[in-house]
């Protein structure tokens, strides 16, 4: 998919905490410049951004301490592809159960997930998971699900892109993307992949350069609201 | 479905980094770290100011204080046993705890033995103080080491002392032909394939965070400059003057290690931070880095 051919993306990786440096490799991996993002004007020089594992408290509040909330939201509804996993799922999402009173939240994604939904540590676990993202042949893919944040439900926009027996385990919709798992604790750089083409159309459509012709778009580029 | 795996062991840890892990005796004090923004707390029954102060055996803390600190907070919680004593480490998973710390600040237990922590489903921390009991720590099964620092003195030399001597070793085990390997394993006292792994990731095999000494915000980003992954931090929060605002200043200073400006503004008007000792004129046997081996 990525040859050199393949204009040169930056995809940012949120930085506040969290598992920023497997992400990073990830996102190398999957042909792209990563950066790592604290400020607004980090968040500025991006075409997406993921927002990493961690305490999904710990960054939210720091999101909003350092004014970053605000700005990311607006970037989200300018059609920015942003890729959550686990912390970055709850902090997408339009609603969380079990969260704490006034967590800071974007509230992007039409999803509501139950935080540390499938129990404490001692009750994290590796699954495989079936995943099917758009475009591509379906398979099995390796799970590590960490005080995982569980959805309860999805929205009528809102596409499935894994499941877990009958679990949802993954979504998107429009320009955002999340997994309760994290891909970056394999060397399965798939999903990764798939972001950063997201972040490819996304990039051709705000700066259509000479090439930009030649950029296919996923069906799915419409910025969620 | 697998549970209690290496991955998702050593996983938490990597979901931990860049954040402030905080020691509270209370359920009030763990309310006020989460408020913070502290990535876990660390239930014990005494911080190590006052087991310093107090002396005698330092032991787990009562179950019922940290079940009480579990039910309090939905963020990670911690707990300490004391070196080798495996059955405090079986009584804290059965309440749960996300972690365990197999800790210094503790009495030991056992002067010869740590606890075999490949035995249990809930993972482990252990401290160091160079690359060899690092390793020797992580063929015990710990899926995440801290330094050990000199815990409750306010003083954060001994930390940056550990953390130096683990990352220079690693320089120099970087650089290192494969046939001077099994000797460099020999003279650190570590297994020859964890010696190995670290030659291969430049990095320890599991996440390493810094501990012992830590209380201000500067303390912390000195300890992340110097490649510490996150920080715990002991008696500097709830013996500093005003807790909630030191913490969240340590918290911000964890994140913003590298942009001075940042430093200098959060820095601000904290109160007083605890008094601290001057560790190289206390007695080796007050030390509490020399526990453990």
């Amino acid at each position: 998919m990525v040859d050199s051919t393949s204009p040169p993306i930056t995809v940012g990786v949120l930085a506040l905490q969290g598992d920023v440096v497997e992400h990073v490799r990830s996102i190398v991996a999957s042909g792209a410049t990563a950066v790592e993002v604290r400020t607004r004007s980090d968040l500025e020089g991006v075409s997406g951004l993921v927002i990493p594992g961690g305490e999904s408290t710990t960054v939210g509040k720091l999101l909003e301490r350092f004014n970053l909330l605000e700005p990311l939201q607006q970037r989200i509804a300018g059609g920015m592809p942003v890729y959550g996993t686990c912390t970055g799922m709850i902090l997408l999402a339009k609603s969380v159960e079990d969260g704490l009173d006034g967590q800071p939240i974007l509230g992007s994604l039409d999803v509501v997930v139950a935080r540390n939904g499938y129990g404490r540590q001692l009750e994290s676990f590796e699954a495989t998971v079936d995943l099917s993202l758009p475009a591509q042949e379906p398979g099995s893919f390796h799970g590590v699900f960490i005080r995982a944040p569980r959805v309860r439900s999805v929205g009528p926009g809102v596409g499935v892109l894994a499941r877990m027996g009958h679990e949802i385990v993954a979504v998107c919709q429009g320009n955002l993307l999340a997994t309760s798992f994290h891909p970056e604790l394999t060397s399965d750089a798939r999903v990764h992949a798939y972001f950063v083409g997201m972040c490819r159309a996304f990039a051709a459509i705000s700066n259509p350069g000479p090439d930009s012709a030649d950029v296919t778009v996923p069906a799915e580029s419409e910025p969620a609201p | 479905m697998e549970q209690g795996t290496s991955t998702v062991k050593q996983g938490l840890a990597q979901m931990l980094k860049g954040g402030v892990i905080m020691d509270v005796t209370t359920p009030e004090q763990a309310v006020i770290a989460q408020e913070a923004g502290a990535v876990a707390v660390m239930a014990l029954e005494r911080v190590p100011a006052d087991i310093r102060k107090e002396g005698g055996v330092a032991r787990m803390a009562d179950p019922g204080i940290v079940q009480a600190i579990v039910d309090a907070v939905t963020i990670p919680v911690m707990a300490k046993a004391r070196i080798g004593h495996f059955v405090e480490a079986e009584i804290l998973q059965s309440l749960g705890v996300d972690y365990i710390d197999e800790s210094e600040v503790l009495t030991p237990a056992d002067e010869q033995h740590h606890i075999n922590k490949k035995a249990f489903k809930v993972p482990f921390v252990c401290g160091a103080r160079d690359l060899g009991e690092a390793l020797r720590r992580i063929a015990e099964g710990a899926s995440m080491i801290r330094t050990k620092g000199e815990a409750g003195t306010g003083n954060v030399v001994e930390a940056v002392r550990h953390m130096r001597a683990i990352m220079g070793e690693i320089r120099r085990l970087k650089n290192m032909p494969e046939d001077e390997l099994v000797a460099f394993a020999k003279s650190i006292g570590a297994p020859l394939e964890l010696v190995m792994e670290t030659q291969n990731l430049g990095r320890l095999p599991v996440v390493n965070f810094a501990a012992g000494g830590i209380a201000t915000p500067a303390d912390a980003a000195l300890m992340m400059r110097l490649g510490a992954d996150g920080v715990f931090v002991g008696s500097g929060i709830f013996k500093s003057q005003d807790p909630a605002v030191r913490a969240r200043a340590i918290v911000e200073a964890t994140t913003y290690q590298a942009d001075a400006a940042v430093l200098a503004r959060i820095s601000r008007n904290l109160g007083e931070a605890m008094k601290g000792l001057d560790v190289a004129s206390m007695p080796q046997s007050e030390l509490l880095a020399v526990r453990g081996w």
